[in-house]
């Protein structure tokens, strides 16, 4: 039965990642449509961040905030994103322990 | 004469793409390995064995949906539900695969298709944010590389979750949990300041999403804050960019 499940996800995940392949072999874009397709990671990364960011410690919101904000000063002074990942994990872990 | 020193110079230029892409990935690694942990042991711990556990992670590829799927098992949810909820969570990366692969139109399908199945919110945000290499000579090299790096750091760990349950002290995993959030910081955060216009398609994606997140579940809510948001970039963004 689980495996039944696992086989039936994996179809499930696999078709979106998979379908725009055959479909950007098969058309070419309007040039609104690639500007917008341009523009897709931008709001991903947006959408991604935030609300979920308030959730890394379910209890306290502000923790994953202040670890986001660290992030953002990190990554402004331009420090690698190895050291902004580092910087936020040890804000978040120091927060956590007072 | 020519061909060799031109045979090496190809080798070279491989060599420098995959270790870039290595060097890339890196951080998704380090994002990924505490959280695939953190997997292993919760679908442990909701009855799957390790070898289900492993072959999910092999399998589907997906932190919040396979997160979302041991829960379900554990509850004993039904089978057509917990893949209904699945595609819904993931059916993001629908919109994510078609921006990513208009930009891959010179590579080869044979490279395409696995690029595309390796495709997560990680892997999707470090490559669209090195455009650059999908103009190369063997950029796809680039992706596949860091590609691979998430994808093995992700069922290794996985794995290690299921064998050595919790081995990451509690406040530390949860500390680890802000690690993915940084590095989407750490990526988006340079294109604002070359181009601040771009930091407000994130915003208004963002909006979108609390709102959305009002009346319907994360997964459609991340779709709508990505196509819309995406949308307000058509009026942001006039020109057409690289």
């Amino acid at each position: 039965m689980i495996l039944l499940i696992i086989i039936g996800m994996s179809v499930v995940t696999m078709l979106p990642r998979v379908i725009p392949t055959f479909i950007v072999d098969k058309l070419q874009f309007k040039d609104w449509v690639n500007r917008w397709l341009n523009a897709i990671p931008y709001a991903a990364l947006g959408a991604l961040i935030f609300p979920g960011i308030l959730s890394v410690n379910a209890d306290k919101p502000h923790i994953g905030l202040v670890g986001g904000l660290v992030a953002v000063i990190l990554a402004y002074i331009g420090l690698n994103v190895i050291f902004v990942v580092i910087g936020a994990i040890v804000s978040v872990f120091l927060l956590t322990m007072l | 004469m020519e061909t060799v020193s031109k045979n090496k110079q190809t080798t070279s230029s491989s060599a420098l793409r995959i270790k870039r892409g290595l060097a890339v990935g890196f951080p998704i690694m380090l994002g990924y390995i505490p959280i695939a942990i953190t997997y292993g042991v919760l679908a442990k711990q909701a009855g799957l064995s390790l070898t289900e556990l492993t072959l999910m992670s092999v399998l589907v590829f997906a932190g919040a949906s396979q997160f979302m799927g041991a829960n379900m098992i554990a509850l004993g949810a039904g089978a057509v539900e917990i893949i209904i909820a699945t595609f819904v969570l993931n059916f993001r990366h629908f919109v994510m695969s078609l921006s990513f692969m208009n930009r891959l139109r010179t590579v080869d399908l044979k490279w395409k298709i696995p690029l595309s199945l390796g495709l997560t919110d990680e892997t999707f945000a470090v490559s669209s944010l090195h455009p650059k290499e999908a103009k190369e000579d063997k950029g796809f090299l680039f992706y596949s590389a860091l590609t691979l790096i998430a994808y093995l750091s992700w069922v290794v760990g996985s794995f290690l979750g299921g064998v050595l349950g919790e081995v990451i002290p509690e406040k530390l995993s949860q500390s680890m949990g802000i690690a993915l959030y940084a590095m989407f910081i750490g990526l988006l955060i340079p294109s604002v300041k070359k181009e601040l216009r771009v930091g407000f398609i994130a915003i208004i994606a963002m909006l979108i999403n609390v709102i959305c997140l009002q009346f319907m579940s994360s997964g459609w809510a991340i779709v709508a804050g990505t196509v819309l948001g995406g949308l307000s970039g058509l009026f942001i963004l006039k020109e057409e960019r690289a």
